[in-house]
Formats: structure tokens, sequence, C-alpha cells
């Protein structure tokens, strides 16, 4: 106990300096010096496209994605995972703080989780070729009407299929390999309220099919066009609408264009002391609007809440016009809340163009902090009963010992004997003298945020529960790299993709007594249906209970094989996941805790609303729209 | 579909390496069964706690304590009473008491012991894989004891076994330990070799009733031990199989459909005796007379039993069924998503349509495995050739009978190389308290007393005609389909394939408890029966119509004359119920009436049908009247009783007579 408790301490009086360290894994990815403080007006101004200035605020992700972000895989263009001369895994750029470290472990990880051999390899195509993109279809008029309001577009093909996807297997299955059969025709990018409003005029007077865009970062489909869809498809780019219109430091509530990404907005909030405190996983590329669109939850919900606590006023433009509330209240009873309409609508229903959502002060100090359990059952057990006290820390996870040996496998070269010693010892002590089985022991993953003394006294409180499900306090820097991961993981997938290993995470929420049942069902159901369609390795099929309730928990499931010798890897693929979201259902899962249905899961929405629930929303898309303006065919 | 070419593994002696080699050593061996892979080891007294502190029976206790204003540790201590009373407590020493005993015991008694050994080797994977449940068929006592011995035998984990707790607890092979040991003991025995008890019943209690259940799905989820129970309820006193109970079976699907547990395998195992040890017991039983004192009393010493020679005994233990395979596409499980999981909670008409097919398809499994001796065939022919059949005929009908059987798909066991006389011969060696051979013919052991009276003779000669029913029932399931349509031919004796059907149809929900049919196929029952006559050359079908072949006809009155005593004793069974005057019987008036009945009419010689005595059939045609709506069951304060529709029954008579056509309201299907 001795060492791991030390450990813990130690670190407890450098917390300040982890907290900023944590804030700049999260800004770090802006590149150039910090804006002049003057540049940004917080000013409720109008549209400013007509002043030929460079318009909309600076943003991480520039008009032309491509020039930063990888055309056929997640993320920078220059932070991946490469094995290096020597044959150690790597991971480039100097975006996060993996960045430039050698990770001795993991290629040995990965040859025994999957199978893979360096030797085999898949390439993608080096670049998109042109030709084999879908011409674009705009008629003449639309774009005569188009360039009258002097609204930026694109009929670029680059452009297009980069609007055509988001980040599901298949999507980037046929980046690297093939090609959409439908994308969209025209990008468009108003810079504000008033250009979305004549764009979606435009639509509705030429007839065309739009569907918004915001980060690109969709894992259900969401963001792929019908491919039945015969009239033109416009791609409508929120991310030149990414200005703080204004901030509000009296009643803590900023208005924000519904463009911005989340690193952006958390950025410029910072600079006037606040932030949102909303922060998904995909927060560096994903958008407000998008948050919105999808129901999103972040992180740190237990202490800022998901986006359907922090909005307090959304304006959507729809075919029928625009749709808003009368004033900015924390609560109003006035019939069911149209809000509840608009989030999670996935952009059937029209386009959010802005947003007041809820902001708070800069947390004075933040701690990260982890605990070992001896078993999955004691640790989700612990979970359970920090919910019930509803003591939960900003945010607290729990992961299966398959995804703590991930995240041991991804640990950088140690920099001195002296810290490997120290891990030797650390684990001898847990192992050895805990007696914790290597094998079956699970680690949870913690991060305190507040006011220092605050932070302390609520840390003791949380290892004090953990301590009587028989949990150890495994250090600080445990707790980080947790947190760290789920940014890289992303970029995981495309040095899977590369040697036959292909994967996707998803998520559902399900009440407590049920997490154990339907952790273990699902991860044994992937297993199962892996042996029956014929890949020859086991998966790799591992879980985390990533968010607590008051009466369940959100599970996170990540699942790889390698396919070699499958001759169809996608379909099969797309039919494991299939029968593992089944086995959500049927130990009593939701369909989606925060990913959305788009397209990928509609084929359950009539099971889990009921028909009449399926009917009532029918009606409103009927009402709001009723030539399918908005037709990206998502969630009905 | 073929039916005839099923593989079926082979069989191996158990017995052969216990006459070799040391008893003592065998009971002392080094014990380290297979093992679920997920199995949190735990001691049986450390299930009890859990059981007791499931929310599931605290959730009663304090709805209990609640409604009768008790306090709830009282209600507790009942709890953990009844907990002791069915508990097992598994220990290595009295399992290791038992393979010693056993192996003398089963040397003394049976000839062989065969066993498909791969159907071992897939049991042992299944119970690494997933909680297991064993399924045996019931017709002695001897079953689960011997199940439990095999399980040892093989080093497999023993299964925690639901028993009945009662009168008939004691076994017949201890009966012999009974005098110095006493019941106590015995049950003392069993509980430590696994066995837990369940009251026979327990109506209305609850508390008993959460207990129970909650304890069999506890050693479930835990992957404890395999659980094993009899699908019958009982033993089959008339070795056809019995139609299932659903409770237990409901209560072991439990963890499933609630996904507590990832999958659940369902073993079929088919147990055949080629003589039944308790067969003249059951014989008396379903003539009512109990305990006959002289004669079983006497029967039953342990020592005469010892000395007697009970033959071959064939376990087949079946494919492992997953009930997530069965389940699949088939079950909505919202209903179970919306409520806590331990409240106590109603199955929904889908559920229980589910429990109750998944019971029927695993005894249909288990008669499909089930192994049938030359015996069964001799005393099939034997019972259509009364008072005496020539021996030479009879062999050459038992061949014949042989083909015909497996080209319905049945399990003959011929002892290889063994020529059918001798195969007979054996048999009725075996059998020769039933039957013997005199100058040339064979004829039934009827003549208990030379010149008693016209009652005594009337029984003794029942009591031969059950017992050796007994062996000929074990043919009934798998000629059952075949054999309804040629009764329906015979019946309508009309070609058209509708009305065949029809009839057919009728035959099948008058037998639908006595014999096992898979719920609402009946076409395909039809459809089958129809398939294996053509088979074997007996009807050719057209379109629309349905022919006897020339040569067919020997098949076709050899399988009328198989169900004949059941046609015919069903139909004295509703002649005496459209004669009740009685506004409300219960079923034992009812019972004692028809036999009453009977009796007399065999008395005068105006029947031949001995089988109507027989309270099994009786028992069933009445649960067949009460599905059909002829009689209405209604629930009374001890028990239920019985009130007919005078109507209702005069018109299945007539149809079943044959003297009005059966309506057809299901032609429409063809």
């Amino acid at each position: 106990m001795a060492a791991a408790a030390e450990e813990a301490a130690g670190s407890g009086g450098g917390s300040p300096a982890s907290a900023r360290r944590r804030l700049r894994i999260i800004s770090g990815h802006l590149r150039g010096s910090p804006r002049a403080a003057g540049q940004a007006p917080l000013s409720p101004s109008p549209c400013k496209a007509q002043d030929g200035s460079a318009g909309p605020a600076a943003s991480s992700i520039p008009k032309k994605r491509q020039e930063l972000l990888k055309w056929n895989g997640w993320g920078y263009n220059d932070s991946k995972f490469i094995f290096n001369k020597k044959g150690q895994a790597e991971f480039t750029g100097k975006r996060y703080r993996l960045g430039g470290m050698v990770l001795p472990t993991f290629k040995e990880w990965i040859e025994k989780t999957f199978g893979a051999s360096l030797e085999h390899k898949t390439t993608s195509r080096a670049s998109l070729n042109v030709n084999d993109v879908p011409p674009s279809i705009a008629n003449e008029e639309f774009l005569q009407d188009l360039r009258a309001t002097e609204i930026s577009y694109s009929q670029d093909a680059e452009d297009r299929v980069f609007r055509a996807h988001g980040h599901c297997l298949h999507e980037i299955f046929v980046l690297r390999e093939g090609m959409f059969k439908r994308i969209p025709d025209i990008v468009v990018w108003p810079v504000c309220h008033e250009d979305v409003v004549k764009i979606v005029e435009l639509a509705c007077k030429h007839n065309l099919c739009i569907i918004p865009f915001g980060g690109g970062t969709s894992v259900s489909s969401a963001l792929e066009c019908p491919e039945e869809e015969k009239r033109t498809i416009v791609s409508l780019d929120t991310s030149q609408m990414n200005r703080i219109l204004w901030i509000d430091e009296k009643n803590l509530t900023a208005c924000v264009e519904a463009g911005i990404v989340g690193q952006d907005l958390e950025k410029q909030l910072g600079e006037s002391g606040f932030c949102t405190g909303h922060e998904p996983d995909s927060m560096e590329f994903s958008s407000l609007g998008g948050w919105v669109a999808t129901r999103a939850s972040g992180m740190k919900k237990n202490i800022y809440g998901n986006i359907e606590d922090l909005v307090i006023h959304i304006k959507m433009v729809t075919p029928r016009g625009i749709v808003e509330k009368n004033c900015q209240v924390p609560r109003m009873s006035t019939g069911p809340d149209i809000h509840h309409f608009i989030m999670g609508s996935e952009g059937t229903l029209g386009v959010v163009t802005e947003v007041t959502i809820k902001i708070r002060p800069l947390p004075e100090y933040q701690k990260y902090g982890s605990v070992v359990f001896p078993n999955f059952e004691r640790g989700v057990a612990c979970l359970r009963e920090v919910a019930k006290q509803r003591c939960a820390p900003a945010s607290i996870r729990l992961v299966d010992n398959a995804q703590f040996q991930f995240g041991h496998a991804l640990k950088p070269q140690v920099a001195s004997i002296f810290t490997s010693f120290l891990d030797g010892l650390k684990k001898f002590y847990i192992t050895k003298f805990k007696g914790f089985d290597p094998n079956v022991l699970c680690v949870a993953t913690l991060l305190f945020e507040g006011d220092r003394e605050k932070v302390l006294q609520h840390e003791k409180q949380v290892y004090d529960i953990a301590t009587k499900f028989g949990g150890l306090a495994a250090g600080e820097d445990n707790g980080q790299r947790g947190y760290m991961l789920t940014f890289v993981i992303a970029y995981l997938r495309d040095l899977g993709l590369d040697y036959y290993v292909i994967g996707e995470s998803f998520e559902t929420s399900v009440p407590w007594d049920r997490v154990l049942d339907l952790c273990r069902n699902v991860k044994e159901r992937i297993v199962r249906e892996c042996k029956e369609k014929g890949v020859q390795f086991a998966p790799f099929s591992t879980c985390r209970v990533t968010q607590t309730y008051d009466a369940g928990a959100c599970v996170y499931f990540y699942f790889a094989f390698n396919y070699r010798g499958i001759s169809d890897p996608i379909h099969v693929y797309e039919e494991i996941e299939r029968a593992a979201r089944e086995e959500i259902l049927a130990n009593g899962g939701s369909l989606s805790h925060h990913h959305g249905v788009g397209k990928l899961r509609k084929r359950w929405m009539k099971e889990s609303i009921s028909d009449v629930g399926l009917g009532m929303l029918r009606s409103v898309k009927e009402y709001v729209d009723p030539n399918n303006i908005f037709g990206n065919k998502n969630l009905l | 579909k073929e039916l005839t070419s099923k593989k079926r593994d082979e069989f191996e002696d158990i017995l052969e390496e216990r006459r070799l080699s040391s008893d003592l050593r065998y009971a002392m061996k080094c014990y380290t069964p297979v093992i679920y892979k997920g199995l949190s080891p735990c001691k049986p007294n450390a299930i009890k706690n859990v059981v007791l502190q499931s929310e599931q029976v605290q959730y009663v206790i304090k709805q209990l304590a609640k409604e009768m204003g008790e306090s709830p540790d009282i209600i507790q201590e009942e709890a953990m009473e009844i907990l002791d009373e069915m508990g097992h407590s598994m220990q290595l020493g009295a399992i290791r008491f038992f393979a010693f005993t056993l192996s003398k015991i089963f040397k003394q008694l049976f000839q062989r012991v065969c066993v498909n050994e791969e159907g071992m080797q897939r049991l042992q994977h299944a119970i690494r894989e997933h909680p297991v449940v064993l399924l045996p068929s019931h017709r002695s006592y001897i079953d689960f004891l011997m199940l439990s011995y095999l399980l040892y035998t093989y080093d497999l984990a023993l299964p925690v076994i639901a028993a009945g707790i009662g009168k008939y607890v004691l076994l017949v092979v201890f009966s012999g330990f009974r005098d110095f040991l006493g019941m106590k003991i015995v049950g003392e025995l069993l509980r430590r070799a696994g066995a837990f008890f369940m009251r026979r019943s327990f109506g209305g209690n609850r508390l008993y009733w959460a207990v129970f259940a909650e304890y069999v799905k506890t050693m479930l989820r835990n992957g404890y031990a395999p659980i094993e129970f009899f699908l019958e309820g009982t033993r089959s006193r008339t070795a056809k199989t019995l139609t299932p109970k659903f409770g237990l079976l409901s209560i072991v699907m439990e963890p499933f459909l609630k996904r507590e547990v990832f999958d659940t395998y369902l073993v079929p195992i088919s147990i055949s005796y080629e003589r039944i040890l308790e067969e003249t017991l059951y014989a008396y039983e379903l003539l009512g007379v109990p305990k006959p004192k002289e004669s079983t009393s006497g029967l039953l010493k342990a020592r005469r039993i010892l000395s007697d020679n009970f033959g071959t005994i064939h376990i087949y233990v079946g494919q492992p069924v997953s009930l997530r395979t069965l389940a699949s596409g088939r079950i909505n499980l919202c209903p179970y998503n919306l409520v806590p999981r331990h409240l106590p909670q109603r199955p929904t008409e889908d559920i229980q349509e589910f429990v109750s097919d998944v019971a029927y398809k695993m005894e249909l499994l288990q008669i499909e495995n089930m192994v049938l001796s030359p015996w069964v065939l001799v005393a099939a022919v034997l019972l259509q050739n009364l008072p005496a059949m020539d021996f030479e005929l009879l062999i050459e009908k038992t061949v014949w009978l042989k083909g015909l059987t497996q080209t319905f798909g049945g399990f003959v066991e011929w002892p290889d190389n063994l020529c059918a006389k001798k195969a007979v011969m054996s048999g009725l060696t075996l059998h020769s308290n039933i039957a013997r051979l005199v100058n040339g013919h064979v004829v039934l052991n009827d003549k208990g007393v030379e010149d008693g009276a016209v009652g005594e003779i009337v029984f003794k000669r029942a009591l031969a005609i059950l017992m050796c029913g007994t062996y000929r029932n074990q043919l009934l399931n798998v000629f059952v389909r075949p054999s309804l349509v040629a009764l329906a031919l015979q019946m309508t004796r009309s070609f058209r394939k509708e009305e065949v059907y029809s009839s057919f149809s009728f035959l099948r929900d008058i037998f639908s408890d006595e014999f096992i049919f898979f719920p609402g196929i009946s076409l395909k029952d039809f459809e089958e029966g129809c398939f294996l006559l053509t088979k074997c050359d007996a009807i050719q079908t057209t379109q629309q119509e349905i022919y006897p072949t020339d040569k067919g006809s020997v098949v076709l009155s050899f399988l009328s004359a198989m169900f004949r005593p059941f046609v015919e004793g069903y139909q004295l069974i509703f002649r005496y119920l459209s004669k009740e005057t009685k506004e409300a019987f219960t079923e034992k008036q009812f019972v004692s009436g028809v036999r009453n009945f009977v009796f007399q009419l065999l008395e005068k010689g105006n029947t031949q049908c001995y089988e109507a005595l027989s309270s099994d059939m009786q028992k069933n045609a009445l649960a067949a009247l009460v599905q059909l709506s002829a009689v209405k069951k209604k629930k009374a304060s001890n028990g239920f009783t019985y009130h007919v529709n005078q109507e209702a029954v005069h018109k299945i008579l007539d149809m079943f007579d044959a003297r009005t056509p059966v309506q057809k309201p299901v032609a429409a299907r063809l």
C-alpha cells in the first residue's frame, strides 16, 4: 500500500501542473501563437462576410480540412502510430503527450492479441483518385442563385468526398479501398445564421437535399448520403460559423455559433476565464451543433452535465422557418420542451445555427487518480456505491482487464532505471503482496476538478469507498494515461487497418443491476459470433464503464479482430456488430447512450421507442420538413 | 428428411471394467471433475446463505411479513428451515461410499451398463462452457443413482438433483439397508451425494417456492454443478414418456431469459432398461393396489432382488442443446427489461409457450434415443396374439417388426451376431416372470392361482398384460404418427386426404396426453406419418388421396392393432363418463368408478380390453376431455373436481366409434 499511496500523495503537490498539462493536451493542438485578445470581437455582430475580412474566427480546423486532417483516417495528418526502423511502435507528431515516444511492448501486444504480424500488411490508396468520384450534379439556376448570395461554395471532388462520411469502419474502409456511391454535389460554407436561412430558402425553392456537416466525427453512418437521393445534395458545412457571439458573466452563459469545434470553444472561453466543461472524446474535432444534434455526452458530465443540461437556448433554421424560444431561462413549463425535438434530431429537421450554453469559471485545480481492483465485479460495485453516495468525481471510469493490459502496452519507454525499478516494485506489491491476479484485476481512472481543498477532500472520500471494495490507489500517472488513451485510441484503428485488423467502438447505457451481466454477455457474444463467422483468431473484445448515473451507467465497448482469411471482412464485421447490439438490447441496455442512431441503428428504433413514439417523431418531421429537404434519412 | 440414417454413437459397457478391477480402488480414485469455466468456488453451506440473502428471497420475506403482520426475522428463520430441509451437502466421502456400494449392487443387478462415450465427451465440453441441465428420462429410481455413478466414472462434476421428498424417497435398492439404517440416514446419504429435495406439493406456499427457485437458480448461475431433474416429474409407470411438467424447467430457463447467464445447455438423456426393476410394483399401482402386502414386500426383499437378473441398461447422453439457440429470434425480452429482475414475475404467454415447446422438444429427443431391446418387439407381437403364440411365428414376426421399427427411426439394439431365435429366447428368459415357452407356444404368465374366483383371474391376467404392455409401450412414441394415420384410414373408410387428416387430427387431440406430440404441428405430424407409411410401401399418396397398397394391409392392420387397446380403452372410459350422473366428482372417484365399470365388463367377458384398467390411461383420457372442453375442471377446496358436459362427451364418443364422421375444421389447411 505504502508505495502506491506515497505515489498518490507525492504527486498531489504537483497537481496544478498536471492540471495545466491536461488543458494543454486539449489545447495543445493549436498551432501558432494565441490570437491577440482584441481579435475576437465578443459582440453580437451580424454577418461579416460582406466586409471581405477573414470572416470567422481563426479555427483550429481549416476550411480545406484535408490540409490538416487525414483524408482516409482519423485525426491530424502528422499524428499516427507507426513501426519504426527497429520494428518498435511509435506515435508521431508533437500534438499529444505520446508524440515522439517509443512504445516498446506494443508490438508484442498486437501480435499476441490479434495474431497479427508485421509481415502481413495492407496498404491504403496513397491518395484520392479524383476520377472515381461521382460527378457533381447541380443545376445552373441554383448555382446562379447561390452565387448571388455570395456564400462560399465548392464543387471540388476532395471537398465533397471529405464530407461524404463519418468515421464508421465501413466508411474508412471505402476511403482506403473503394468509393462511395453517392456523395454531396456541392459544399457550402455559411458564415452566420442569415447565410443558413438563405441556403435553406434556396433549397426549398429548387428542391434540394441538405445534409448539415459539423465536425465529421459521426460513428452512426449519419453523414452518408442516401444512395437513392436524386436531388442535388448540398453539404452544409457549419465550420465557418464558429464565433462566440457574447458571454454573459452574470448569468454564466455564452451564445456561440454552432459550427465551433470543442477545442476552440474551450480555448476561447478559457481566455476569458471560463469553460463549458463539455468534453466528449471527439472534442478536438466535433462541433457544438453536432453535439446538440446527437445528444452528446461529455467526459466530465458529473460536474457540468450532458448537452441537454448545458443548453439554454437553441436557434434552428428549418424549411418551415426558424424555431427558438422567446427567453433564455433555466427551465420553463410550456408543454413538451421543443429543445428535445431538436436535440437528437440528427440533421433531419434543420440546421442549428446558434446555441446559448452554460459556462463555468475555469476550475482552480485538477487532479487525476487511479484505483486498482482485484476484479471487474468489485470495480463495478465500487462505482455503484460512488454513484449512490453522489460523490462521483468529474470523471470516473472503470476499464476491464483486457483494456488495462491494452493501456499497459501503450506505456512509453521509461526514461530512467529508477522509474522502471519503481514500476517493478509497484507491480510486485499489487500482484504478489496483495495477491491481485494480473489477468483479472481492473483499473478505475479518476479526474477531480474544483477548489484545491475540496478536491483533496473529495479524493479522500472516493478512495475511502474504493478501499471498502478492495481497491488500491494506483497513482496519478496511470489515471492520466487512461484519459490520454481515449484521445489516441482513435488513431489506433488506422494502424490496425494496415495489418488486417479492423475494429470499432460502440456504447450503451444500462441499469446498475445489469451492468455486469451485460458486459459479460456482450463480450462473450462477440467472441462467439467471431468463431461462427470464421474469424481465425480470437477477437479483442473489451469494455469500460465510462459514466455513472443515479440509476445506471454508460458502458463502452471496443471490439477488433484480425480478418486475414476472410473475403468480406466489412460484412462480417457488421454482422457481428449487429449481433452485439441485439445482445445489448436483450440485456436491457439502450440503443445508444450518446453516439446516436444515424442510419446504422435505425432498424431498432421501433422496438426502442414503440410504434406510437416513432409516429410522434414522424409527425414532427412531416410538419417541419414536409418535402424532406433535410433528407439524410437518419433516425426515422 | 431421413429418419433411419440418423447417426448414433457407439456404446461402451462401463461394468466391464468394474468386473476386472478393484471397486475399492475405483471408489478411492483421484476425482478431479471438470468444472464450469466461470465457476466461483463455493461450499454448499455458503450457497444456502447466498440464497437466503438474495434479493429475490428477501423480497418475498418482506412481502409475507407485511401481509401476515409478522416480523421478517421469523419468516427468515422459516426460510432457513426450508433450505436446510431441501439443501444438499455434497461430500466426497459420501460419493465414494456410493461409488463403492453401487458398483457392487449394479454388478449384481445388471449384465451390462452401456453408455455412449461420445455423449460423455460432449457433456464434458458443455460443462466447461456453460451451466448444464441434465434431463434424463424417468423409469426407475435407479435413474439418478445411475447417472451420478456414470458422471463419477467419467470424472465429471456430480449433478445436484431435484428429487421429490415424501413417501417414495426410500429406494428400492436400499430397502435392504432400511432395516438397520433407517429412512433418515438413507436420505442424508443421498443429500451428501448431491441430491436436494423438493416437497411434492407446495401449492400456494410462496416462501417455499421462492426459496426453492432461488436455490436452483443460484446453483445454475454459479455453474456450481450440473442440475438434474426429470421433465416427466415422476417415474413413468408405463414406460411410456409422460407429458412434461413445466415448473422446474421454467426455473432453470429463467437465468438465461433474464440474461444472468450467457447460455444454458439442456442435455436430454435416455435411459432404457431391458428389464425395469419396479415392473411388478408399477403394474400393481396401475391397477390401484398400491401396496400389495404379501406379494410385493416379498418381491422387494433386497436379497431376492439382488439375486435376480435385470439385463442391460442403455444410457444415451444426447447432444447438448443450447437454450440460446432455441430462443434466438423467438423471444421478446422486453417484459424482462421493464421490471427489476428480482421481482417475482408471471411469465408472459410467449414465454410459457416457449417453455412448453422446449419441454416437448427435449422429451422427443429423449424418445429418439431410447434403446429398444428385442424383448420390446417380442412383447408388441405377443400382445396381438394372445392367449398363446407359436414360437417360430413369434420369431418371424419379431424380425419383421425389427425392420419396420428401424424404418420408423426406432433405435433397435440387437446384440451383435445374435440369431433371431437366441435373441427372442434370451428375452423370454430374462422376462420369465411375464411369459414363458410351453410346448412350442409362448404364453403369458397369468395363472397365479389355478382355480381362483373370476375376479382373481381377471386381476392376474390384467397384471400380466399390463407388465407386458410396459415393454410394448416403449415402441409407441416411435410408431404413433404412422399408426394414427392407419387408424384414421380405418375410421374414415374414405381415401380423401382431408378426411383422413381430420380423423388423424381428432385422434391426435384425443391422445394428446397419452403420447408425446410437439404442440401445434398436427399437419406436420400427419405428413410424417404418411411419409413413413409410404416408405414401407403401406400406402400410396396422390395430391388428394391416400390409398393402402395391396401388401400394405399387413403393416396397417398391425399398426392399428398395436394401438387398439388405447382406442378401445378410451371408448370404454368415454362410455363410462357418458353414463356418469354425478354433478361433480374427483379424480379419485373417477378412477375407481371406471375401474369397477371395466372390471365388471371383463368379468362378464363383454370386453377384452384389460388395459382400460390402467389408472394411467384413465387419467390421460380424462385430461384429454378437459383439453377438449368436454369435461370441466374446477378448483375446489381440496383439489380439483370434474364436471361432465354430456352432450360433448357423446359427440366425441360418436366420432370415436366412427358413427358420425369427424368434422373437418382443419381440412382447409391441407
